[in-house]
């Protein structure tokens, strides 16, 4: 078990491995489709980013809408393999560690190992759990987008484990082998 | 004939969409809990308990289990002996419309496929209709998710692939689904028809209760089988490995063409969610 304060650094991510279980506290941006499509469009015109993207986490989630009372809705993580295409790009920009569900493309793979970066999953339709771990949320941009707007969250021990490392580690592969005892 | 007040359907339908999206069946967590216990992984088996703590959260708070609160399909069985006051669909449409937008409910349905844009209130609902005697109104609602309906396919066979080929179909999908549908999964099965009846039978399979036995015994035979086999895979709890992939398989038959056999998956999330009421 790790807990790590953002933004999480070069040297932070080089201490992680395949099946690490971490607490996130501190800043990570909101980010799915719709957003990401806006992001690598706003970098192929040379437009600023909402936010630097330098060593930031982006949390792949679109929540419910907060109750009065409450900071935010339920938020659990979305798909991943939609974002394997925007995420290299984002990567060359500084982008990271990336928190979602599910796995993703070898080419995803590729270019996080080369760029240095990380993946982890949280536990996906846990959204009511996770919300608990929410501090604060504000609206970053692209309000247009309702719940696919990038918001920046303050959490707090935010749970999530380390699925893809710097060092080839995977740790999909290789728990279903562990499980696996039927052909195709 | 009876007359019903389509102001009815609306408030019902609202109440069916908030009640899905905040309880989960007792039936199903149950079923998750004796998954926790016999699950072999232990990360597997930690997911499965967040699973369970995160349904125990939402459904004492009124907070929706997933923030997927999903695109709304609603079954409707409408006595012929029924008079409705005004138009169904749209009656639909305004519960689905009021439960999204005054119960905190994600909209997560677009204006168009192609330019997207969200219609902002979750409208439309996918609604289904079908004529029955009786002079009642039984309405199936089902909040479904879009991380476990990408998975989900409709395949044309042949009626040489048999059972093998069904079966290799089922298994294959479900491998390479992996983590992304949120297993463990509730997999619907709809074999034959033609291409949009194996599709709308599969949704229909994945409607019925988590512990039925299916009446036509070659079915409940095959049913028993794929779900020992996709237990077999090693995806496990949301695809971290494990023994617990699905914890039900569904399937529905209808007759088809001497040429075809079509074969539709339907993957239900473990954040399985429907309910229905009888007016």
């Amino acid at each position: 078990m790790k807990k790590i304060t953002t933004p999480v650094t070069q040297e932070i991510i080089e201490t992680l491995r395949a099946g690490d279980i971490v607490y996130f506290s501190g800043i990570i941006y909101t980010g799915r489709d719709a957003a990401h499509k806006k992001m690598v469009e706003s970098i192929s015109k040379q437009e600023p980013l909402p936010f630097d993207l330098n060593n930031q986490v982006i949390y792949y989630v679109g929540p419910t809408p907060s109750k009065p009372d409450r900071p935010i809705g339920s938020c659990g993580p979305t798909s991943s393999y939609r974002m394997d295409a925007y995420s290299s790009i984002l990567m060359k920009h500084g982008l990271k560690t990336m928190i979602g569900k599910g796995d993703r493309s070898s080419e995803f793979i590729h270019s996080m190992i080369k760029e240095k970066g990380v993946y982890l999953q949280a536990v996906g339709g846990a959204g009511a759990l996770l919300s608990r771990r929410v501090l604060s949320s504000e609206l970053v941009a692209y309000p247009e987008l309702g719940p696919e707007a990038i918001y920046k969250l303050n959490v707090v021990d935010f749970p999530a484990i380390v699925t893809y490392d710097i060092y080839g580690g995977n740790l999909i592969e290789d728990e279903v082998k562990k499980y696996k005892t039927i052909e195709l | 004939m009876r007359n019903i007040d389509t102001a009815i359907i609306t408030s019902k339908v609202k109440e069916l969409a908030l009640d899905a999206n905040f309880h989960i069946d007792k039936s199903f967590l149950k079923k998750l809990k004796e998954a926790a216990e016999t699950e072999q992984s232990p990360i597997g088996k930690n997911v499965l308990e967040q699973i369970i703590e995160n349904d125990e959260i939402a459904s004492k708070s009124n907070d929706p289990m997933c923030q997927d609160t999903g695109m709304v399909v609603v079954f409707v069985e409408l006595g012929y002996d029924v008079h409705l006051s005004g138009d169904l669909y749209d009656a639909i449409n305004e519960g689905v419309r009021q439960a999204y937008t005054e119960g905190y409910l994600r909209k997560s349905v677009t204006k168009h496929p192609i330019t997207r844009g969200n219609s902002n209130d979750n409208t439309p609902a996918v609604i289904h209709v079908t004529l029955v005697p009786g002079n009642q109104i039984k309405i199936t609602l089902a909040p479904k998710g879009g991380g476990s309906e990408n998975m989900s396919l409709v395949k044309m066979l042949v009626p040489s692939d048999g059972v093998p080929g069904i079966k290799k179909l089922v298994l294959d999908s479900i491998f390479h689904a992996g983590g992304k549908p949120c297993p463990p999964l509730v997999v619907g099965i709809g074999i034959g028809g033609n291409l949009e009846k194996s599709a709308l039978i599969a949704k229909e399979a994945i409607m019925r209760d988590i512990n039925d036995v299916n009446p036509d015994p070659i079915l409940a035979i095959l049913e028993r089988e794929l779900l020992d086999e996709i237990n077999q895979l090693g995806v496990g709890p949301m695809g971290f490995g494990g023994t617990t992939t699905a914890l039900a398989v569904k399937i529905a038959a209808f007759p088809c063409h001497i040429a075809s056999l079509p074969v539709a998956i339907n993957i239900q999330c473990h954040a399985s969610r429907h309910k229905e009421t009888i007016i």
